[in-house]
């Protein structure tokens, strides 16, 4: 064997043993999903059913109740099934996101062209102060807010959850936006200023399309971040606007813990992310750095 | 005729305008001040008012309004032992979590630090866990964790033939579970930062060194770590930031318990204002802890700001 067959041999190794480790780190979610299609009784079974007949009737549970989780007639009687508080709040989990997440992307689209591109007296004070608005425990900015929100009768309502969101994600898109002007070459505006377009129209007209990748790459961030978020969710609402993961964390409202509800409930709010962040790609390391490090 | 072709630009269509009468300034003050005005009110606003708050004695499930009191909540807050063991237990926690983290998220990135077919599928594989939300997580680790029927204290048994485990209810066993998950989550984020430190590396370093001959601990003391080190800190700091602000993952699995020993600051924060309802004293701890985490994201932002330099 010469140097490069082994150093071949070597590289398949890790691969094996690369799986190997695959496998045993997303086990929670193949349990997760393996919970969620068993019956009850399947699902407390130690040993585990490791081959098991999949059922959906924890997702129909999840999203519909019948008169005392029995549907179809009971006594004679048709049960109609009702939507759950559950649908409800996936509901108002998708809205929230979705809004806040374009709002957020816009108006970070903009302060962050501002940012990259002009000169603004102050740039590092007021971008550590978007920054660190990020940065601050969500605990501290909820307590004065719940009152806030109370007194201004925004305590419960998708508006109120909306803005925080998009305060939230603000933070993010500023900065993300930023690195993404940067890599715009600035030769795009002078061009279209000398042809005699103001900024602001060269801005509209030329830079804005250019960022588009950028801007998905951001928003897609910024719609799992949403869509994930638990205190604010927790703390300002109650039943109405509330969304879908404190309600997953309040074990779906169940009398009992239904965990074969649970997993599938959780599993729903897992299997977008997997979707968005297979669609992020190469961008992870950007979001996670707020820009600073790109790939 | 001298009609100017489709697509070149006249002049007069683009001045004439209202966009085009935008000046630089006008466009400046248009593009900022919504994200501004956001800010300032959800965000300046609050902190301003809670600092008055953690001056106050004050409850805000009563009608009573707040009285000021001076600085008795933040000598009254220092004094408690409680709130000392509270930031042990954080110490604990981050620091726990934090090391097995690192050690394990960058064994992680060296194995996938090659070239070899499905790379980019296995690492986002990989990265998954932490773009998950940790409260649904958390959730579903209590399941697994559970003393009985969970499949943790299952698979432990058969392979180990270790003895049933009570994870979440134990005082021994509750801040290592709340570990357990967290790791899960978060090591991905030291596998991704560790990775674009490990990519950032010249090659010609390597071939350079295998032609001296250099043994491979050489190599990744003295080519792979300086380069990686700068990124590493950043995730180290990163995550010690997140752990002081997130409380998700105590809330769904231990609730804090038993006793008090998994009790983070941030949950203490929490229970002080909405369960025990002393608003005035939660601002107060709320702000101490405020303080700590803007000094850490200054260093962090100052290190961020660095690398994008570089």
């Amino acid at each position: 064997m010469n140097e490069f067959q082994r150093r071949q041999a070597k590289n398949r190794v890790i691969v094996v043993i690369l799986l190997v480790m695959l496998c045993v780190y997303l086990f929670p979610i193949y349990w997760m999903f393996s919970t969620a299609t068993k019956t009850k009784l399947d699902a407390f079974s130690l040993p585990p059913k490791w081959v098991w007949r999949p059922q959906v009737e924890n997702f129909r549970n999840v999203f519909y109740v019948g008169g005392g989780g029995a549907l179809g007639k009971v006594k004679g009687v048709e049960v109609k099934p009702k939507p759950s508080a559950f649908l409800r709040q996936l509901g108002n989990s998708i809205i929230v996101s979705f809004i806040s997440t374009i709002l957020a992307t816009f108006l970070g689209a903009l302060s962050g062209y501002v940012f990259s591109r002009m000169k603004v007296r102050g740039k590092d004070d007021l971008l550590f102060v978007v920054l660190s608005s990020r940065m601050l425990p969500p605990i501290v900015i909820a307590i004065p807010l719940v009152m806030m929100y109370r007194a201004l009768g925004l305590f419960d309502t998708l508006f109120g959850l909306i803005i925080m969101y998009t305060v939230f994600n603000l933070a993010f898109a500023v900065w993300m936006m930023r690195s993404f002007v940067d890599d715009i070459p600035i030769e795009y505006e002078e061009a279209a200023l000398v042809d005699g377009y103001s900024r602001f129209q060269a801005f509209f007209r030329f830079i804005f399309p250019e960022m588009r990748v950028g801007m998905v790459a951001t928003a897609i961030f910024s719609l799992i971040m949403t869509w994930n978020e638990f205190t604010f969710s927790l703390l300002l609402t109650g039943e109405r606007a509330r969304t879908a993961v404190p309600s997953i964390a309040h074990s779906l409202g169940t009398a009992g813990v239904n965990w074969g509800h649970i997993a599938a409930g959780s599993f729903l709010m897992v299997i977008p992310v997997v979707v968005f962040t297979f669609l992020l790609g190469g961008n992870l390391i950007r979001g996670f750095t707020f820009g600073a490090i790109k790939e | 005729m001298w009609g100017s072709p489709k697509g070149e630009i006249r002049l007069g269509e683009i001045q004439n305008t209202w966009a085009n009468r935008v000046s630089d300034k006008g466009m400046l003050y248009l593009f900022l001040l919504p994200t501004f005005i956001l800010l300032l009110f959800l965000v300046i606003f609050p902190l301003i008012w809670s600092l008055y708050l953690s001056f106050c004695d004050y409850s805000a499930n009563t009608a009573n309004p707040p009285v000021f009191v001076g600085i008795r909540n933040f000598s009254f807050i220092f004094q408690q032992k409680e709130v000392w063991d509270r930031f042990i237990v954080t110490g604990k926690f981050v620091a726990m979590a934090v090391i097995v983290e690192f050690f394990l998220g960058f064994f992680i990135a060296m194995l996938l630090n090659r070239e070899f077919y499905g790379k980019s599928v296995l690492t986002t594989l990989f990265i998954l866990p932490m773009m998950f939300s940790p409260a649904v997580i958390g959730k579903f680790f209590r399941f697994m964790m559970d003393t009985n029927w969970g499949i943790i204290n299952y698979i432990l048994g058969k392979l180990f033939g270790m003895p049933k485990i009570a994870w979440t209810t134990s005082y021994e066993y509750a801040l290592p579970s709340i570990v357990i998950a967290d790791v899960w989550i978060w090591t991905p984020f030291i596998v991704l930062l560790s990775l674009a430190g490990l990519s950032s590396v010249p090659k010609y370093l390597y071939e350079a060194a295998d032609v001296d001959r250099a043994s491979g601990w050489f190599k990744f003391r003295y080519i792979t770590l300086p380069y990686v080190a700068p990124i590493l800190l950043l995730a180290v700091l990163f995550r010690t930031m997140d752990a002081f602000r997130f409380f998700d993952l105590v809330y769904v699995i231990t609730e804090g318990g038993p006793g008090y020993s998994t009790q983070i600051v941030p949950f203490y924060i929490y229970k002080l204002a909405f369960s025990y309802w002393h608003t005035g004293r939660s601002c107060a701890l709320a702000y101490i802890l405020l303080i700590i985490i803007i000094a850490l994201s200054n260093i962090y932002i100052t290190y961020l700001n660095r690398l994008r330099r570089a």
